[in-house]
């Protein structure tokens, strides 16, 4: 599955993914303010299935997952950048938004389609027919991501853990 | 080949004989911080789903701070929920109200060197400073480790950083970090662990190793590391601490640095951050004469004992100047009653200062007290990202509260050590 690309440049930080102004407000909401300060229109025209491209240390900043929460509200499929904020990375998989760093972006433009094949570890970009290596994730994290997230991986390892021991 | 103060502690948590950078580790953690905005509300709905309870009320410490005061019916419901979950889980490490979170965890005496600690916040690294792992996690990651107790990692590379000499009169460690966010950038950390030393950082009285610790978050590490040494242990058992003797948290003198770099604290002068990042620092002197609205002293990296002692050391017998407004948050209730005492919350009011809420405040930008439109303030604060404390057209100068205090008595961005 291929979507357009959103282009954003390097240190992309949380509170331009969400805002505090609208921290307190439910998530959904939030999420129609994502990247607000730099990209007006970007939360009103990004579709299910469009990928965000970045380049270094995108997500930096506060630890508040809502900035990855929101792009999944949005429908994002996936980010990619040449770098990630640790924290970020973590909540973003976590959350089960898949993230991949790969270093070549700026290979990227605005509105290409791009799709992104996390096992593989590549991006491959349809509108100019070219194939950006990137860097799989760890096994595990994997498994985490096809389950849904943390909170679902959870649930399947405590399950299994009761009926063990149950 | 030696281990590193932080290989040292994973390898503790992992229950690893040794642990190498790049191995991917399941740590035991002895110490969850959470607080009002990622805490209870987050991590409740989450621990419901998985029918879990925390793993270890005596681990878990709670702190509310960022929608502190609550001025409307969103943020008072958010402290309910706090309260409502520190009963539920019996969390007798419950601190409602009493300051910012990494300022009140290690002054309840709550870190010791050695800990591997995570919190619910990203300046967590600040627990570093004591020689503690202690790194930052969203609240889906937290719901996680109050369920199990556990966390992975990947052991990280650490990277020295070594500040030599000895720093001026009116210069602090905020002008190092500052220095150090301009010269390695915010992702110059790599999400790795980011250790300092030399004889600049020893000499630092422990709030001010802190703000070193606290703001490798915007270095981009995962944590920041200082040894611990007779300060830090004066400080943890003044705070009702049970710290041992015993010399062991020190990283191995053979022990593999990725990176090494070197730092002349004589050498250093105030740095000013231009909006609207950190790594914007420059030396104050290329900011002199900007025109300041709002000189604002607050945040756990701004507003502790220290920072206020540093403000009130500039703005002795003087004034704000006119048509510039001088806020203060002091960090912790607890500061702010020893700075009541010893007269240096005084000086800050009498020279104009308003004092606000014991909170994070108009550094996390959730509350009422925000920068209006094109308001240009002067920070002692961490994060100068557009729109954090304010209106997106707001611009956030930082500097140490020196220098804060030193262009709240100008009305223009100054250099402190004309006034000291
Ligand atoms: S004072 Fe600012 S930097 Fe510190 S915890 Fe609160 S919001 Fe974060």
């Amino acid at each position: 599955m291929s979507g357009r690309a959103f282009v954003f440049g390097d240190n992309i930080d949380t509170d331009v993914l969400a805002p505090g102004k609208y921290m307190k407000a439910p998530v959904e909401e939030l999420a129609r303010h994502c990247m607000e300060a730099i990209a007006p229109d970007f939360a009103q025209t990004v579709r299910a299935g469009d990928v965000v491209v970045a380049g270094r240390n995108f997500g930096m900043g506060s630890s508040r997952e809502q900035a990855a929460q929101a792009l999944k509200i949005l429908g994002v499929s996936a980010v990619v950048a040449k770098s990630f904020g640790g924290i970020f990375l973590r909540n973003a998989l976590n959350l089960g938004l898949p993230v991949m760093v790969c270093p070549t972006t700026e290979q990227i433009r605005q509105d290409d389609r791009v799709a992104v094949d996390l096992v593989g570890g590549r991006v491959i970009n349809e509108t100019t027919a070219t194939t950006l290596a990137g860097e799989p994730l760890p096994g595990f994290l994997l498994d985490m991501l096809a389950d849904g997230g943390l909170v679902p991986h959870l649930e399947k390892r405590l399950a299994a853990k009761r009926e063990t021991s149950g | 080949m030696g281990m590193t103060l932080a290989e040292k502690i994973i390898a503790k948590a992992a229950g690893r004989p040794k642990v190498a950078p790049g191995e991917i580790v399941t740590c035991k953690v002895d110490l969850a911080m959470i607080h009002d905005s990622g805490g209870p509300r987050r991590v409740k709905p989450i621990l419901d789903r998985l029918d879990v309870g925390v793993w270890d009320p005596s681990k878990v410490v709670l702190i509310t701070d960022h929608y502190v005061p609550a001025t409307d019916d969103e943020s008072r419901n958010i402290q309910a929920i706090a309260r409502s979950f520190a009963a539920a889980q019996r969390i007798a490490n419950f601190y409602d109200q009493q300051g910012i979170c990494h300022v009140v965890l290690p002054e309840r005496g709550h870190l010791r060197p050695g800990m591997f600690a995570v919190g619910g916040d990203s300046h967590s690294p600040t627990g570093g400073a004591f020689g503690a792992y202690m790194f930052g996690v969203g609240a889906t990651e937290m719901a996680g480790v109050l369920a199990t107790g556990e966390i992975w990692l990947r052991v990280p590379e650490t990277i020295l950083i070594d500040w030599t000499g000895k720093l001026g009169a009116g210069v602090s460690s905020k002008d190092m970090m500052l220095l150090l966010c301009a010269k390695l950038g915010m992702d110059g950390g790599r999400y790795q662990a980011v250790q300092y030393a030399g004889d600049a950082v020893r000499a630092l009285p422990m709030q001010e190793r802190m703000t070193l610790a606290n703001m490798a978050a915007e270095l981009g590490g995962q944590a920041g590391l200082i040894e611990a040494d007779s300060i830090t242990k004066d400080f943890l058992r003044a705070a009702g601490a049970d710290v041992e003797d015993d010399e062991s948290w020190r990283g191995d003198a053979d022990a593999t640095m990725s990176e090494h770099h070197v730092f002349d604290a004589t050498a250093l002068e105030p740095q000013v951050a231009a909006p609207h990042s950190p790594a914007n620092a420059a030396p104050v002197s290329s900011h002199t004469g900007t025109r300041v609205d709002v000189a604002y002293i607050g945040a756990c990296t701004g507003a502790k004992l220290e920072d206020l002692r540093m403000a009130a050391s500039v703005l002795r017998g003087r004034k704000a100047a006119r048509g510039v407004e001088l806020l203060v948050a002091p960090a912790s209730l607890r500061d702010q009653e020893i700075a009541r005492r010893e007269g240096t919350l005084d000086v800050i009011l009498q020279a104009g200062g308003r004092l606000l809420a014991n909170a994070c405040g108009i550094c996390a930008g959730y509350g009422d007290e925000r920068f209006g439109e094109n308001v240009t303030a002067i920070s002692s604060t961490a994060r100068n990202f557009k729109g954090r404390m304010g209106a997106a057209t707001s611009n956030v100068y930082l500097g140490s509260p020196y220098t804060v205090a030193a262009s709240a008595v100008e009305g223009r961005i100054a250099d402190p050590r004309a006034h000291i």
